[in-house]
């Protein structure tokens, strides 16, 4: 055991350090924009003192090197900083009620979550049972059915499936509402509801992905001597799939499902967009537009996290999942 | 509630319809293997096929028949199963003519080919035809403004439409049908363009640290693992923030930004596959031949690595071609994507898009953004199909 | 003791390839009686694997019986539905498949494993069955029979596994046992114990078996009567003995005459003559494993040294040194008299060219997208700077050499030739740079036995027209012995003995070497008995008394 635990030991590590050197990426980028930070923030009109204050609180006035410390000191106290737009706001209109990027982004945050956890609850099982019957009927008309269908549905655009989800249901069928305005304080039922259509069209390009993932992990597992050997004793097609498929399939079923929920949060952006959703893409997409460096970074750093925390759980699983690792030689 | 009630009770019914046909079929056909060994969820399968296909059929020719406010209705799910006929057809008839005409190879290549992928090819190739030629096809200029905004499509003046403008006018009157034939120009080919740049990059930088390993395959390697960290929009996302103020700054087209960061960001994903692929041909005996031959590193990444890794870059090529189409059509329906004034389906899209409430009382204005999503997908599912079929051919080899 | 078990008649089998159904086996028939061992022996692509799974009834994905009858014990096992064949498979068929490591589920013990066929019968009960499992693992003389059942596949070796996997067949006492290639991927010195294990247990239970190999050595000593077969069909059928002694077909005396194949003892090598290649002193390692310590051999002009040994011994590593692949850490490397770079890369043309090599999978070892010619050519151009004409001329009459009709071939891709053909234009390309030495690393292992014995002869010729050195890397005695005139056994990265072949061959030796010689299976059918006498282990039951190795 005491191997295992090294081997996990030192993946940690190594997603700590990815995540570090990504920030330093995120950083970087960032502060290769050229001309003055100040000027663009506040545009042409700003006053020179504004200017010359805002430049202060940014730090601009050290050099990188120190600015990039104290940059990741705040992020790991949780200070993420202050948004450009909230302290335009504040420099033009006075008043000193600003809010840091960090309140910005929690409740959107959630949001996000509860949008991915939803997806999550309804694709995962979804594709898993799709995926099995497709490995088990493969090559009959259902599996190539799914396959033409799958392949055409990750073929497609996210906005191409959200316009034709609301089309259907939402305008031509009033089931579901088409704009998800969810605020703080609202029934679940209620969230689930406004919810239901961008997760809807999230489970159709996740499904599809980890559908066809699923399948050629059990087909490569089916096609192993072991199983042929098994079926050479006599056991039941179900006992072959329970006993002797499913515990070496766990690993890369595992890998399937970290992989497409990483693949969420990529797919998420478009979507919330599409419906409005007040999550954390669709305030990342804003501040793109608007520059708001502060909150760009922030969203971009959150993204990159999970995304390798994903990877990271999905590389762990598969190594507690090998036997060959939890029983060595 | 009813719905789902409806939902039930047809499933319960498929289910019991399953049980009578297996039972059937066994008892008339003498226990035949055929009905005799077939699992239960095969003669559901079967049953729910035919039930799909009889509904599909019944609301269709329901939809043909019905008046005004259901017909409606039933609009899009017409147009859907029409010009699903429509493209079925094609492409048998393209693997018809495929299968009879062109040299030996050709037609050998097409007997063996499925359905889908001689769809995929016919698609690819008017797609190629329609952007090459898109100056001649188009009836009008991508930027040309008319004086009349807003025409809805279907050409007919009763319902407000112009003969002229077939598809109508969009919000500053430009006429939406020649926007659509310069759109496969502008966004397929500057994705055309990102995909071979991210190739030649990330191709590379692939077989020069498969071939040459050690420490140059080290610092790439781990580079691109960093890359790879973060999510490919969200950090072309981050890229395009930036990319506008230089764009801004020194006067450069942000388009070309665009083209460079996201090749920049696809030549990761390329690097790991040609370094892959190429790492397994590296290590066959023929390449340590001509190592020990004393041949130099192009003779050896050119004439015995290369030849032997155009399939899989091939389909690779496919693939990474679908992803930057559908990535630069992201970017640009969130905006930050390619600019205005050139036509392209994914700010068309995003314009267009209100108009899909009106789906009830004017389906065909509707249609406008449903038509440049679906450019969209079409080209992406062709050449998935193509892609599909090829992986599937080079596996199917291997055996 | 008699009566019928299973009877096949005109068996077809067809196998799904480029939407056709093409045949594998047309039309065999066999009869197999209670107690008795068939062997079913032919060259790949036979259908001997095909048509062994076929006697339980089963056939692989993309397969299909197209005609034809299997009736084992009076059940149609063609036309049974598929609960009946499950209820027979495992219980009265089973099957031990030529790779234990891959068939044994790798997330189970094999304890687990073993118990799973009677209790799902319904034979035995799990505690039973547990502790028969243990006694059959003592009886094949597994080590530590008590435990091994509880460890993991991976956790086992190989020759232990396949020990493993017969008990396992065994577990529900079947009437019949299919053992497809058993011992092919073992070493020699493993395959002994293995083979002992299987022929006891089969006799001790009076189980029938079919033993399909293409070793005809090995199913001598197993079965007690032999079918050839060829493309899918039959050659011929006979009791053991008859078959090894008198067989009837051309076919079947072609394949029992490679093995006398034999070249005639060359005169003793002039002491004072400097050897083309000298391996002095060397030392190597991957990275800080070392895998060879102080390797010292000569070859010699016009002579051929067999390097023999098993997986592991380091062979093909000390080929790598030579080759500079590799460099040496201690040591060096002489052609000629003169001590040459260790790493290839510091070598010159004319140092590269004098060394050549010779792969063992043709497949990897030709350029799939190049022509024949273009493969032969570009040595001949690299080297000589013929180009042009010049080079056609050369490249037509090294084909010539390896005994391919030029016109024919010089356009072709590697995938439109044979698996000898392929080997021969590997000899071309090596012959083309015009070497003194060449390394011929396992060149025959993946031949079928005529071919290769075409390729050696070649090799022979080639040898005595050109002059040529060969280092000649093997694990099979018979090879050594038909082409070697100097032998070097290798152990765990050592020389353990080298010599002249006459002398090699002629007691008394390093333990080793005796081990190695007389774990080749002989084509006699008594060999296997008379050596597990002459090693002390006369049958089952004193256990791991002869555990060898």
């Amino acid at each position: 055991m005491g191997s295992i635990a090294r081997i996990i030991l030192q993946r940690l590590a190594l997603g700590l350090l990815t995540l570090l050197i990504v920030s330093m990426v995120i950083f970087v980028a960032v502060n290769a924009l050229p001309g003055d930070f100040a000027q663009q923030i506040l545009g042409q009109g700003a006053t020179p003192e504004a200017i010359e204050a805002i430049r202060k609180d940014l730090g601009l006035d050290q050099n990188y090197f120190l600015r990039y410390f104290s940059w990741l000191g705040n992020l790991l106290t949780g200070n993420l900083g202050i948004s450009f737009a909230q302290m335009n706001f504040a420099s033009n209109m006075g008043g000193d009620q600003l809010i840091g990027v960090a309140e910005q982004i929690r409740p959107r945050f959630m949001n996000t979550m509860f949008l991915a956890g939803v997806t999550a609850v309804i694709a995962v099982p979804l594709s898993i049972i799709l995926g099995l019957l497709a490995a088990l009927y493969r090559n009959t008309v259902f599996d190539r059915a799914a396959n033409i269908t799958t392949l055409s549905s990750i073929s497609s655009p996210e906005f191409f499936l959200a316009y034709i989800l609301i089309l259907f249901l939402a305008v031509l069928n009033p089931v579901f509402p088409s704009l998800s305005n969810i605020f703080d304080g609202m029934g679940f039922g209620d969230r689930l509801n406004k919810t239901m259509l961008p997760a809807l069209t999230l489970t159709l390009v996740v499904t599809a992905h980890m559908m066809r993932m699923t399948r050629a992990a059990i087909i490569n597992l089916l096609a192993s001597p072991y199983i042929e050997m098994a079926r050479l004793k006599g056991i039941s097609p179900m006992r072959v799939i329970v006993k002797h498929a499913l515990p070496n399939a766990l690993a890369p079923i595992i890998n399937v499902i970290a992989l497409n929920l990483a693949y969420l949060i990529t797919g998420v952006v478009v979507v919330e967009v599409v419906f409005v959703y007040p999550g954390i893409g669709q305030l990342f997409v804003d501040s793109v537009k608007i520059r708001d460096i502060p909150v760009v970074q922030a969203c971009c750093l959150i993204f990159a996290a999970a995304y390798i925390l994903l990877n990271l759980a999905a590389d762990i699983m598969s190594i507690l999942s090998n036997p060959r690792l939890r029983h060595p030689k | 509630m009813s719905l789902l009630t409806i939902l039930a009770i047809s499933l319960i019914g498929c289910l019991c319809a399953a049980w009578v046909f297996r039972f059937s079929g066994q008892v008339l056909s003498d226990q035949k293997p055929f009905f005799r060994d077939m699992p239960y969820g095969v003669a559901f399968g079967y049953v729910l096929g035919v039930a799909v296909l009889a509904w599909i059929i019944v609301t269709y020719i329901g939809a043909k028949i019905a008046g005004f406010p259901a017909a409606n209705k039933l609009y899009f799910f017409v147009k859907a199963v029409e010009w699903f006929v429509i493209f079925a057809v094609a492409a048998v008839l393209f693997r018809i003519l495929g299968r009879n005409l062109g040299t030996a190879g050709m037609r050998k290549l097409f007997r063996s080919m499925p359905l889908t992928a001689s769809f995929g090819i016919l698609i690819i190739i008017l797609y190629a035809i329609v952007s090459i030629f898109a100056g001649w096809i188009a009836p009008y200029g991508q930027e040309q403004v008319f004086a009349q905004a807003n025409i809805p499509p279907g050409g007919d003046p009763s319902t407000g439409g112009n003969p002229q403008f077939p598809m109508g006018t969009d919000q500053i009157g430009r006429d939406i049908y020649s926007r659509l034939i310069y759109g496969a120009q502008n966004t397929v080919g500057i994705a055309f363009a990102t995909t071979c740049l991210a190739f030649f990059i990330g191709g590379t930088f692939g077989f020069l640290a498969a071939t040459l390993g050690g420490w140059l395959d080290q610092i790439v390697s781990r580079t691109v693992d960093v890359l790879m960290a973060i999510p490919a929009l969200i950090f072309a996302l981050l890229l395009m923030t930036i990319a506008t103020v230089w764009a801004n700054n020194f006067g450069i087209d942000r388009t070309i930004f665009m083209v460079v960061i996201i090749a920049v960001i696809d030549a990761t994903r390329v690097y790991r596959l040609a370094r892959a692929v190429g790492q397994n041909i590296v290590v066959m005996d023929y390449i340590e031949a001509a190592k020990l031959r004393g041949e130099g590193l192009m003779y050896l990444i050119f004439r015995e690595i290369l030849p032997n890794a155009t399939a899989p870059l091939l389909a690779e090529f496919g693939l990474r071609f679908c992803f930057v189409f559908l990535t630069i059509a992201s970017l640009s329906f969130l905006g930050v994507g390619i600019q205005p004034p050139l036509a392209d389906w994914g700010t068309m899209v995003k314009d267009l898009s209100q108009f899909i409430n009106f789906a009830q009382f004017a389906p065909n204005v509707a249609s406008a953004p449903l038509l440049a999503a679906g450019a969209i997908a079409l080209l992406t599912v062709a050449v998935n199909f193509v892609v599909d079929w090829m992986l599937h051919k080079s596996s199917g080899l291997k055996e | 003791m008699s009566g019928t078990l299973l009877k096949i008649r005109n068996l077809q089998i067809e196998g799904r390839a480029d939407e056709t159904w093409n045949p594998i086996i047309n039309g065999i028939d066999f009869d197999l009686n209670k107690g008795e061992v068939l062997g079913l022996i032919g060259e790949s692509g036979a259908g001997k694997s095909t048509a062994g799974l076929a006697a339980m009834g089963f056939t692989r994905d993309g397969c299909r019986i197209s005609g034809g009858t299997v009736e084992f014990d009076g059940i149609d096992l063609v036309n049974a539905s598929a609960a009946v064949k499950r209820g027979l498979l495992g219980k009265r068929i089973a099957y031990v498949a030529q790779s234990a490591a891959a068939s044994f589920n790798p997330a189970h013990k094999l304890i687990e494993q073993h118990v799973e066929a009677p209790v799902q019968h319904g034979v035995q009960d799990r505690a039973t069955s547990q502790a028969d499992g243990i006694e059959l693992y003592r009886r094949l003389r597994l080590p530590d029979p008590d435990n091994i059942g509880f460890r993991y596949p991976h956790q086992v070796s190989g020759g232990q596994l396949q020990r493993a996997m017969t008990a396992m067949a065994m577990s529900c006492r079947p009437d019949l046992i299919i053992f497809d290639e058993p011992t092919t991927a073992l070493d020699v010195t493993t395959q002994i114990e293995v083979l002992a294990a299987i022929r006891d247990i089969v006799e001790q239970f009076d189980t029938a078996a079919i033993y399909i190999t293409h070793d005809l050595a090995v199913v001598a000593q197993m079965a007690d009567k032999i079918k050839v077969l060829l493309k899918g069909d039959e050659v011929e059928e006979a009791d053991t003995r008859t078959m090894l002694s008198d067989p009837k077909e051309e076919y079947t005396k072609s394949l029992w005459a490679v093995r006398s194949f034999q070249r005639p003892a060359k005169p003793a090598i002039n002491t004072g003559a400097t050897p083309v290649i000298s391996v002095q002193n060397v030392t190597a390692a991957y990275g800080t494993v070392p895998v060879l310590f102080d390797v010292n051999f000569d070859i010699h002009q016009g002579r051929t040294v067999a390097v023999v040994g098993e997986s592991g011994s380091g062979k093909s590593t000390a080929a790598r040194c030579i080759t500079g692949l590799l460099p040496p850490k201690q040591g060096h490397i002489e052609f000629d008299g003169v001590a040459l770079p260790l790493d290839y890369k510091k070598r010159n043309k004319d140092q590269l060219r004098q060394a050549q090599m010779i792969y063992q999978m043709a497949d990897t070892a030709l350029n799939p997208r190049k022509s024949i010619g273009e493969i032969i050519g570009r040595p001949v151009q690299f080297y000589s700077g013929l180009t042009g004409a010049d080079k056609r001329r050369r490249v037509e009459q090294l084909l010539e050499q390896i005994e391919l009709e030029p016109t024919q071939y010089i356009n072709r891709l590697p995938s439109e030739l044979s698996g000898g053909q392929k080997q021969r234009v590997g000899i071309a390309r090596a012959l083309a740079a015009d070497p003194k030495f060449i390394i011929c690393d396992e060149v025959t292992s993946a031949l079928d036995q005529l071919v290769a014995e075409g390729i050696l002869k070649l090799l022979a010729d080639l040898q005595d027209t050109l002059g040529l050195s060969y280092m000649f890397i093997t694990h099979d005695l018979a090879t050594v012995r038909s082409i070697s005139d100097e032998v070097v056994v290798m152990k765990d990265g050592r020389v353990v003995e080298q010599g002249p072949k006459a002398d090699m061959f002629q007691p008394p030796h390093h333990p080793y070497t005796d081990l190695l010689l007389s774990s080749v299976p002989e084509m006699d059918p008594d060999w296997l008995t008379e050596l597990l006498e002459k090693r002390g282990i006369d049958n089952i039951g004193d256990a791991a008394v002869g555990k060898m190795v």
